[in-house]
């Protein structure tokens, strides 16, 4: 089972899918230069650990650029072919297929900004006549600005325990949505 | 699977982020501002709580449920089943015309704060309350799942499972469980085999004492969990677990029992209700639990109020039920009802546990921590290999495999094994063995921090007891059988069919 994907060349930097009962997966790609023939650039990727299990039949798969085997730039069209040679399965696809170019980061990833940017702050020249010692004084303020942006990022993680929403607590019956 | 660049800023986010709030973080943090290198004994502590706690992360682009429970079919059995639990709550609500929750009047909670010590001796009427559900209950809905995507025919053929559970989860077989157990080997001394009266306590257990003795020194939570692998000395027992766990009764833990206790004092629920009639029910008649009964309320009603085991939801199956209050102001609200519904039996996970702790702080928050990494597993829908729907497919597959003939006599009297050993998983075996081989399959739990150790248990059981199982003909006369566990010695029987049985 396969499918076509294609439009204007352009490279590639990730593919992310779900994955429903497929076995194995293969991409190729077709090149704008070159033959007009379709290079594998995925080979077998195994997606279920076993075909007849369920291991792995609903989990969400991304195939990053560096992991593929030729070149995945002007690329015109990418094929998908699927695999499951287990014939207890009535049905076998990928679904929510999504082809990101470089430009685009793939899903936003939960990253505080705090740990890309661990140079210091640019520190402003003192009002007082003699000048403290930069070192000094970088050092710990990085150190006061890692601790506050920390402090700001984190939430209240002590539970208090309130059990009553407005001083009301008057529960009579349980919501089925 | 991401890219190389981003994944290790992305694993160090992941770390930082689920390491907040907890008492381990603060201790990092005065450890980092003093010296810079990693305390040592801080590392085996995070480690710990990392990879027991918290399940592997999923794929970026996977939104919240799919960690929850990644098959979409289970996802919704688990929705449906849910639902008619709440409808039988719901139920009772409206039927005895008593609230989910309200605020105690001022003398009852003075009364409540007096007796708090012996609230076994109230006798409340519960005679209108029932449990709101039963494992065998649990057990038919285990049953009726199936994958739609699945060729379930009526025709039997390869597809179909022959025992009760048909959905096609991937099981370990004996090999692969060897392999994983290895520890329960022949040529390793074992506490429950090796600590008998006739073997000389050199060869074996004075030795395993004194390792003992030496990991608790070091506070070394990981070679803890390695050295339970081999049994827990009675006198260890409690100071193990609470390590490989991660438990120490500090003054914040304390305090915040003591809060849970105020709550209790404050307001009253329904879930109290059937909390009481499920001790009365299980614990109050079992010969070796009875005399715990106030400590199992002590705990019980605290953890049905405890905000901080919402967090468990975030990778089980299950979702906590939600109800609307009135607030001031405002018309309704969505409020997360803390949502552990118990069911008939529930109570018997905590009373083992009051063989090793005796104070109310310490006991809950074992209790609290078991319940949020293993026992939530026992009666949710889910397709984790710890979850209840694949120890039993283990349970048939190895019994299946292994026992044959056995299974095939079973099924054919109208006996389905499943139906006699799932009561013994869902409560972990306890009530059924003997405590002190319960506690030693307990050790087994936390050793290897997987539950299949109790399919594993169940298979063996049968296996003891096959020669009497064949001659019987009817689903009762299976029953009687294997009515009476409180004999067997656990640590044996999983030898033997892990290891010294032939295949």
């Amino acid at each position: 089972m396969g499918g076509d994907a294609g439009g204007g060349p352009g490279p590639l930097q990730e593919i992310v899918f779900r994955n429903f009962y497929t076995a194995f997966v293969s991409v190729r790609v077709q090149r704008a230069r070159g033959p007009r023939r379709w290079l594998t650039c995925v080979r077998r990727r195994r997606l279920m650990a076993s075909p007849h299990a369920e291991q792995g039949a609903q989990d969400y798969f991304s195939l990053p650029r560096h992991q593929m085997l030729c070149d995945v730039d002007q690329v015109t069209a990418v094929r998908f072919i699927l695999r499951q040679p287990s014939p207890v399965w009535l049905h076998f696809t990928i679904e929510e297929l999504q082809i990101f170019p470089p430009s685009q980061k793939s899903p936003p990833k939960d990253f505080p900004s705090w740990l890309s940017q661990l140079a210091p702050p640019q520190q402003p020249p003192g009002p007082h006549a003699e000048l403290p010692d930069p070192e000094k004084v970088s050092a710990e303020a990085q150190q006061m600005w890692v601790l506050t942006e920390v402090i700001r990022a984190r939430q209240a993680a002590a539970r208090i325990g309130r059990f009553d929403v407005d001083g009301c607590y008057d529960v009579n019956l349980l919501s089925y949505t | 699977m991401v890219d190389a660049e981003g994944g290790l800023s992305l694993t160090i986010a992941r770390v930082v982020q689920r390491l907040r709030g907890s008492s381990l973080h603060s201790q990092l943090e005065r450890q980092a501002r003093v010296s810079p290198g990693p305390a040592p004994a801080v590392v085996p502590a995070v480690y710990t709580l990392l990879s027991l706690r918290f399940p592997s992360p999923c794929h970026p682009a996977a939104p919240p449920e799919h960690m929850k429970e990644p098959l979409a079919y289970m996802r919704k059995a688990q929705g449906s089943w849910e639902k008619r639990i709440l409808k039988s709550l719901n139920s009772m609500c409206t039927e005895l015309n008593i609230p989910l929750a309200q605020k105690r009047p001022a003398s009852e909670q003075k009364e409540l704060l007096n007796k708090w010590n012996e609230m076994g001796t109230d006798e409340p009427d519960l005679s209108l309350f029932r449990p709101v559900y039963a494992p065998k209950d649990f057990l038919e809905v285990l049953m009726n799942l199936r994958n739609p995507n699945y060729e379930n025919g009526e025709q039997p053929s390869f597809r179909n499972h022959l025992g009760l559970i048909q959905v096609p989860l991937k099981v370990k077989d004996i090999p692969e469980l060897k392999e994983d157990f290895s520890e329960l080997g022949l040529n390793i001394g074992q506490l429950g085999i090796d600590d008998s009266a006739q073997v000389p306590p050199e060869f074996f257990e004075n030795e395993h004492v004194r390792v003992g003795q030496k990991v608790l020194a070091e506070q070394d939570s990981a070679a803890a969990q390695q050295y339970v692998r081999q049994g827990c000395p009675t006198a260890l027992r409690a100071e193990l677990w609470a390590l490989i766990l991660n438990i120490s009764n500090q003054p914040e833990d304390i305090l915040y029992y003591e809060q849970l206790k105020s709550n209790v004092i404050q307001h009253n629920l329904l879930v109290d209700s059937l909390i009481y009639k499920d001790v009365k029910l299980t614990a109050s008649n079992d010969d070796y639990y009875f005399v715990f009964e106030d400590y199992l309320y002590q705990v019980l009603l605290c953890f049905s109020r405890d905000t901080s085991v919402l967090e468990h939801f975030a990778y089980s199956s299950a979702t906590p039920p939600k109800s609307y209050i009135r607030g001031k102001g405002e018309l309704q609200k969505s409020f997360c009802f803390v949502g552990v519904i118990p069911f008939h039996g529930f109570s018997m996970y905590v009373a083992p546990l009051c063989f090793l702790y005796h104070e109310p702080s310490k006991l809950y928050q074992m209790f609290r921590e078991m319940y949020v990494r293993f026992f939530f597993r026992l009666h949710s829908i889910s397709s984790h290999p710890s979850g209840i729907v694949s120890l039993c497919l283990l349970f048939e597959t190895l019994l299946q495999t292994h026992l044959p003939q056995l299974f095939y006599h079973l099924r054919e009297i109208g006996a389905q094994p499943l139906r006699i050993s799932f009561k013994w998983m869902v409560r972990a075996f306890s009530g059924y063995l003997a405590t002190d081989q319960l506690l030693l399959l307990w050790d087994r739990i936390l050793g290897y921090n997987s539950l299949e150790i109790l399919a594993v248990l169940a298979a063996a059981v049968f296996a003891f007891r096959a020669v009497n199982l064949m001659e019987v003909t009817s689903l009762a006369a299976a029953e009687a059988v294997l009515a009476d566990l409180s004999t067997l010695k656990v640590v044996p029987l999983l030898q033997i069919f892990l290891f010294a049985t032939v295949t």
